[in-house]
């Protein structure tokens, strides 16, 4: 077993190997906060926003507040594991006070993972008028691991919830994303899953928006590449519950794979008759006239199908 | 001039239907050679035959690149040879920068300097993405600077002026001439008489077959009095075309 000192230096390196800004994790007026397993290696709070988090047996409980009125910036996020084996749960709390803005940075890191299960238990309360972005990565190893994010927040009065999932590094092993969501009058969310399905990754995401309050507004985003024998299925779920609630499920589907399958389900329903609610989904192989255009400009076909697979994933 | 393009008994067929029927058609080099015609006659077909798109295989007939036989070669292999379309309407890709975009070619591509042949400016486009945030009008125009940016020998402009409003279509017709003076050859498809005031030599496109060749005033002026609300689409009439 690694000693917290190491520990903290080897997470520290591979948050930044995942593409994440050491400095970040120890810069000044920044807060910031890394987990490895269940054990607190570093944190740091920033003036507006608390950091309260503590180990439990198989993972850390940790809650973050931040101030009414404050905007805080960025709040970085580092929590993962080294080891091959274990089990980690993460619960989360965030909370952002009436008119408090605030950008979390979050990797979630398991280079090493063979059989690993990582439970992400996620609430964020929203006060009116608050604004808070949750970009969330994940770096897996090539083996991949079971990773089971579930995440209830309920956003209040002209809130704003801006959350992006993205597992694209590395294998995913075996996902279930539940999203849930529950809006107040003139809130706006988007939902945003990106995966990247490969060999016998499966993958199962559900994001759910209720628009319960007049003017609401949400996106239930997604967008999935597939390849070798991968599966993904997912869920948008919109239901308009008031007047003026505008709701919108996006996803887009790439099937590279000869043995990969992708099967989108919307899920919308209108409770109320000025509600309106579309949805959209493309799913299949890439559009031939994205590959055309590529190839017209000089690339192989397998180049231009990663060119737009990387801008799809970016 | 020596021709860089030359078609030769070219016949692309839909079913029964020959949309390309043994047209020949020579593009000399350094010249911009409109080919005009009504909807419906085979200009898309026919750019689409010369950048060799999927499904565009012709039935007979030879497609000759600079003296080469290219009837068989892939998209990406007549693109190596200098080959390049800008489609009537541009495809999107979601997440890819302009920047990004323009530098298919290279990571020397001057994207500054290309964005402003188009009319854009660098500092609100670079860092756009080519999606569906972008008007049509926005995207034609980073379509040509992406072709001008591949710096091509024969360049294929499906109707670059659709979609741009009438005012920009001065825009359009400097950005052609540019291609020409950097020494690419252009290949303008067009309906509008106004565009194809930019070529070097008009071809009328009907039936599948070039009819009639000319200088750009006076094809205007035949397309103007024949063409326009013609209702014999894919049939010649001879003596029209002799009057």
């Amino acid at each position: 077993m690694a000693s917290p000192a190491s520990e903290l230096d080897a997470m520290v390196e591979a948050y930044s190997a995942a593409g994440g800004d050491k400095g970040s994790l120890a810069s000044p007026g920044h807060a910031s906060l890394i987990v490895s397993g269940n054990k607190l290696l570093g944190k740091s709070e920033a003036d507006g926003v608390s950091i309260d988090a503590k180990g439990t047996p198989d993972g850390v409980d940790i809650t973050i507040s931040v101030e009414e009125g404050k905007d805080v910036g960025q709040v970085h996020l580092c929590i993962g594991m080294l080891q091959k084996k274990g089990r980690q749960l993460i619960r989360s709390h965030y909370i952002v006070g009436k008119n408090a803005s605030v950008d979390f940075v979050s990797h979630c890191i398991f280079p090493n993972a063979e059989r690993m299960q990582h439970l992400m238990d996620l609430d964020i309360r929203l006060s009116s008028g608050a604004k808070m972005s949750y970009r969330d990565e994940h770096i897996h190893s090539e083996r991949g691991l079971v990773v089971k994010p579930r995440l209830r927040a309920s956003i209040g009065e002209n809130a704003q919830l801006i959350d992006e999932f993205k597992l694209v590094k590395g294998a995913v092993g075996e996902l279930d994303l539940d999203y849930e969501v529950t809006q107040e009058k003139g809130s706006s969310c988007e939902l945003l899953t990106k995966l990247y399905g490969k060999k016998n990754d499966r993958m199962r995401v559900k994001e759910s928006l209720f628009l319960n309050g007049e003017n609401a507004s949400g996106t239930a985003k997604s967008r999935i590449v597939l390849k070798g024998s991968a599966k993904a299925e997912v869920l948008g779920e919109i239901e308009g519950n008031a007047p003026y609630t505008r709701g919108h499920v996006d996803c887009h589907e790439v099937v590279e794979g000869e043995n990969a399958v992708a099967e989108a389900v919307p899920r919308i329903r209108v409770n109320n008759p000025l509600a309106r609610i579309t949805h959209e989904a493309a799913i299949g192989r890439i559009n031939k006239k994205e590959l055309e255009t590529l190839m017209s400009r000089g690339l192989a076909e397998d180049e231009a199908v990663d060119f737009i697979v990387n801008g799809l994933l970016r | 001039m020596a021709g860089i393009l030359e078609a030769r008994g070219l016949t692309y067929r839909i079913g029964k239907k020959d949309i390309l029927n043994g047209l020949d058609l020579t593009i000399k080099k350094g010249e911009i050679h409109v080919i005009m015609g009504v909807n419906g006659t085979g200009k898309t077909t026919l750019a689409s035959v010369v950048m060799g798109l999927g499904g565009y295989q012709p039935a007979s007939g030879q497609l000759l690149f600079d003296g080469e036989d290219i009837t068989t070669l892939s998209i990406t292999e007549r693109a190596k040879l200098g080959i390049m379309l800008a489609w009537q309407i541009p495809a999107s890709f979601e997440g890819v920068a302009v920047r990004e975009y323009l530098s298919l070619g290279g990571s020397n591509a001057d994207v500054p300097s290309l964005l402003k042949m188009v009319g854009l400016s660098p500092q609100q486009y670079a860092g756009r993405f080519v999606d569906d945030s972008l008007s049509g009008g926005e995207r034609k125009r980073i379509e040509l600077a992406a072709v001008m940016a591949m710096k091509p020998k024969l360049v294929v402009l499906d109707e670059p002026d659709s979609g741009i409003d009438l005012a920009s279509t001065g825009t359009i017709t400097r950005l052609i001439r540019k291609f020409k003076e950097n020494g690419a050859s252009v290949l303008l498809i067009t309906h509008n008489e106004n565009m194809a005031s930019v070529g070097d030599i008009v071809s009328l496109l009907c039936g599948g077959k070039i009819v009639k060749q000319g200088k750009a005033r006076q094809m205007a002026r035949f397309f103007e009095k024949y063409c326009k609300g013609c209702e014999h689409v894919g049939k010649v009439e001879e003596e029209k075309l002799n009057g």
